[in-house]
């Protein structure tokens, strides 16, 4: 059953906003043993429910959600999976939950993610790893590898997540279901704990390409409270056009060749049969600056979140390391023991490549490789309609297989990058399995044509049926 | 100091000065928080914005940068169309965010200058660059307490940094820069200016050289907040600086601080060594890019600036130290020149006297006080009560007395004056019968006047005015007093 046709039963009074919270909490009980979520939020959640009920509405009406633990929201805490914030309430709720929240949804728990969403695996949450629901020796992906898992459990029908470089596209390859990354600036940020603030998205994980379109409906648009947000379409995302036939879809080469498994090469090349069968045109693609795409993205991050981390301090809020003796001791200990190995590691690079003798070196040139890659994607743009390849050169990986060494885990992210350094909207598309591991698709579309590619991924999810 | 004149003359001093203007707006530059943290207890201004709360994001204030347009064409310039925000990195408790936002490479004033006066005539000053940032917070340290506390109010007020070329080579030039800086940017409406609150502060930029087209090594003291003490930290330093090289040693580049009790910079070496503020792009903020119709709103209505008064009133023939006086004083200096407008400079010079007379309880310097004189008295009951002594119905001694009543009485001056029977007498008929009677009195005096000693004169008119209550016109009581005595 679709989101909408959940609200509307709710809405008709078929349905008890109360009963679906309770299926939910239910199912993060049996569920558990994945380690998906952090906390959950019921109390909230059945009082939300209630009122719900009292008087339905909303396009969401009773749907419940998971968000992910880096969204500040009211009934528990949030704790971006960070021992840092581990004690953290927060004062006010992140705008896509108020967004939601108008429209009738409820968020009944938090899910696991990488600390700070720094990860491909949620191997470095302070809490626990998510095991894969297709495989519990695997990995879900990740940063935001707990709403990915929590969607394909089935305990609700969509999640929140945020995708840096790639945090909502990776997991939803992995677990199997449709991860959403809009045009940068489409959703607002605001409440939402920053890892990267030029590329961090707010985005959508659901069973269905229309359940994300709706999602997303309620979500986006300007944010007086996010000075980066952009206006949305007048016309409504759950786009019922056929966008495929007729259209000029380009195949991006660099994402083709070497590296590639080749049952997610198969898996691909059977994708971009099917868009030519229903009437795409389709071309190979090349755009030669993407594979830099890694290496800028790994000096602009970790700069930016060195930055974002600053205010984690020990001195107003979470974690603070109480035997210190004097200021510079409370600084260092509180952000020795309250940050993780990854997010040190960040802070580290992030530093160096922001420090005097090295910005021209790495930061400022990183910025024009960034220029580049943005006016290589708007080339692209200008002779196609959508770019496809695939999400991520494998399937899920085994846990640990990639824990020991960051560049390795680094390399998830290669095919995803590129459209946070552009800001292009991207979105992954159950596409196929290897052995009983999904595998997604990546459909890639131009700045602000989140319309145009929810319209592509919505068709393709028909041919593919 | 053992430096002698004649030493000190061999080198040239060049001084640059940042002033750091808190402007008036209603909120903080990043939150929708009061800006005026006057009287309001600590920490309660404050937001998840100024605390930096996870997921906060800043929002630019546009009236800020409204006021950076008005800056922008008090300082003869235009503002920089592009401009952007970069983040400068340190740690402190009063820094929530663990770095301010601020401008670095694209201000958004570049250029401009100040013309600035001095005893005789005026000099140029450049200004380098403007940029637009966040004020910090303010810590306090209770004694014998093993604990800091910190105010969050003033996080985020919004700052206006304007860098001065060093083009001021003088203490008496440093100090009135200062005080035409201020001037400036409190008569185009940026600041309130009260300086004892620290809303203009100054970092004055020292050095010395003896070849006049080469700058020498320089320092910086910090944190300056009024034109004496700029001008007493520039002098020391700048002999400070000649002793050390008269030594042969050398200036050493550092910050330093001011301290008043001992008129002494010290040294703050140590404490920011190497400081590396990382600055970064400010990714929340979008680069501003101002369009015409803003920057042509915004600047509309700009007020007059302190030069353009004092060119207006050099027409009314008032001393020039009292001149500088006056334009201290934006509400009575605004004060005379619409009196000037509006009933001529003969009334202006008058009026400016009264004020001017009155700003002694406006003596100290830079301190904005709640209810200057100029906005107590309205201009058209000044005009009236100057109007009077133009008609000779009240002397000049006694219209300063009414006019110190109508502060808090608000009769016309006319019911005033009447009332403490200070109407002058000018009835020619009235006054010779009072000099008859006092030249009857006092014969003597009569006789000296007579003999040419003009001096007793003044004794007889004082007696005139005495009998007569001091309501008679004594103009008109010497005139009269002459001609019976048939001078």
């Amino acid at each position: 059953m679709s989101i909408a046709e959940l609200a509307s039963q709710v809405k008709s009074g078929q349905r008890k906003a109360a009963d679906l919270v309770d299926e939910s909490l239910k199912a993060l009980e049996n569920k558990k043993e994945y380690d998906f979520f952090i906390s959950d939020v019921a109390d909230r959640a059945r009082s939300r429910a209630a009122e719900v009920d009292m008087q339905p509405f909303g396009r969401l009406a009773g749907v419940p959600f998971i968000a992910k633990d880096n969204f500040l929201t009211f009934g528990g805490k949030t704790t971006a999976a960070s021992n840092i914030l581990r004690p953290f309430d927060a004062p006010y709720q992140a705008t896509a939950i108020e967004r939601l929240e108008a429209e009738g949804a409820i968020c009944v728990a938090k899910a696991n993610l990488d600390a700070f969403a720094h990860g491909s695996s949620t191997e470095n949450s302070d809490w626990f790893t998510t095991k894969n629901p297709h495989d519990k020796s695997r990995v879900p992906g990740g940063s935001s590898g707990g709403s990915a898992a929590a969607v394909a459990l089935g305990v609700v029908p969509f999640a929140l997540g945020t995708d840096t470089g790639g945090s909502i596209r990776l997991p939803a390859s992995f677990c199997g279901v449709v991860g959403y990354k809009p045009t940068y600036g489409l959703v607002s940020r605001s409440g939402v704990i920053a890892m990267a603030s030029s590329t961090d998205v707010v985005g959508p994980l659901a069973k269905s390409v229309e359940d994300a379109a709706l999602v997303l409906e309620v979500m986006s648009g300007r944010d007086e409270l996010d000075s980066t947000t952009i206006d949305r379409d007048e016309a409504p995302y759950i786009n019922l056009e056929n966008e495929i036939k007729g259209k000029k879809i380009g195949v991006v080469q660099e994402y083709m060749s070497k590296g590639l498994e080749p049952d997610v090469k198969k898996i691909i090349d059977e994708s971009i049969e099917k868009f030519r069968q229903a009437g795409a045109a389709i071309e190979e693609s090349s755009m030669p600056s993407l594979p830099l795409a890694l290496a800028v993205y790994y000096i602009v991050c970790p700069a930016e979140v060195s930055s974002n981390l600053s205010r984690y301090d020990g001195q107003r809020y979470g974690f603070s390391a109480t035997e210190a003796k004097d200021l510079d001791e409370s600084y260092e200990l509180s952000r020795e023991q309250g940050f993780g190995a990854e997010a040190k590691r960040r802070i580290m690079i992030g530093t160096h490549v922001l420090s005097s003798g090295y910005y021209d070196a790495y930061y400022k040139k990183a910025q024009i490789v960034r220029t580049k890659i943005i006016n290589e994607f708007e080339r692209a743009f200008e002779k196609y309609d959508f770019l496809v390849g695939p999400v991520t050169p494998n399937v899920a990986f085994k846990i640990g297989e990639r824990s020991s060494d960051p560049l390795q885990m680094y390399l998830s992210d290669i095919m995803t990058v590129a459209a946070n350094m552009s800001g292009n909207p991207a979105i992954s598309v159950p596409a196929g399995t290897s052995d009983g591991l999904p595998v997604g698709l990546q459909i890639i579309g131009p700045m602000r044509g989140d319309r145009g590619l929810l319209g592509a991924a919505r068709a393709f999810e028909g041919l593919n049926r | 100091m053992a430096v002698s004149e004649a030493v000190r003359k061999q080198y040239v001093p060049s001084i640059g000065i940042e002033t750091h203007v808190q402007l008036n707006t209603n909120t903080k530059l990043f939150s929708a928080v009061g800006n005026d943290a006057r009287g309001a207890l600590p920490n309660s201004l404050i937001s998840h914005i100024d605390t930096a709360m996870p997921g906060a994001l800043p929002v630019l204030n546009r009236a800020a940068i409204g006021l950076c347009v008005r800056a922008a064409l008090a300082l003869n310039t235009q503002p920089q169309k592009f401009s952007r925000f970069e983040r400068k990195h340190y740690f402190y408790p009063d820094l929530p965010k663990g770095y301010q936002i601020t401008q670095y490479e694209a201000p958004i004033i570049i250029g401009g200058y100040l013309d600035v006066p001095e005893q005789h005539g005026s000099f140029k000053v450049g200004i380098e660059r403007a940029n637009l940032e966040e004020d910090a917070g303010k810590n306090t340290h209770p004694e014998n307490a093993d604990y800091s506390l910190v105010d969050l109010n003033r996080a985020g007020t919004p700052l206006l940094e304007v860098v001065s070329q060093p083009d001021i080579h003088s203490p008496a030039q440093a100090k009135a820069f200062a005080r035409e800086m201020w001037l400036t940017m409190k008569y185009s409406g940026v600041t309130d200016g009260d300086l004892y609150l620290g809303q203009v502060r100054f970092d004055v930029n020292i050095s010395v050289s003896k070849d006049s087209g080469k700058l020498g090594t320089r320092s910086e003291i910090k944190n300056l907040n009024s034109f004496r003490i700029v001008e007493n930290a520039v002098a020391y330093e700048i002999g400070r600086q000649i002793e050390l090289l008269e030594k042969g040693q050398k200036v050493v580049q550092e910050t330093r601080g001011w301290d008043e009790a001992k008129q002494k910079s010290l040294s703050q070496r140590g404490k920011e060594e190497a400081q590396d503020y990382r600055y970064m792009p400010e990714p929340d903020i979008p680069p501003l890019d101002l369009e015409d119709e803003f920057i042509k709103e915004a600047g509309k209505d700009s007020p007059k600036l302190p030069n353009d008064y004092r060119e207006s009133f050099k027409e009314l023939g008032i001393d020039p130290k009292n001149i500088e006086d006056i334009v201290s004083v934006q509400d009575m200096t605004e004060a005379v020149q619409d009196i000037k407008t509006k009933a001529g400079p003969a009334h202006a010079r008058r009026i400016a006297f009264w004020l001017h007379w009155k700003t002694g309880i406006y003596e100290e310097e830079g301190r904005v006080k709640p209810a200057p004189v100029a906005t107590l008295i309205s201009l058209d009951r000044m005009i009236k009560l100057s109007q009077m002594v133009e008609d000779k119905r009240l002397s000049s001694t006694a219209a300063k007395d009414v006019f110190y009543e109508m502060i808090n009485d608000k009769r016309e001056p006319q019911e005033i004056a009447e009332s403490k029977n200070l109407i002058q007498v000018s009835d020619e008929g009235e006054i010779e019968k009072i000099v008859s009677e006092v030249l009857s009195q006092n014969a003597k005096a009569a006789e000296d006047v007579k003999k040419g000693e003009l001096k007793a004169i003044g004794f007889l008119v004082g007696q005139v005015m005495a009998k007569s209550q001091g309501k008679a016109n004594p103009q008109l009581a010497q005139d009269i007093i002459k001609k019976q005595l048939g001078l």
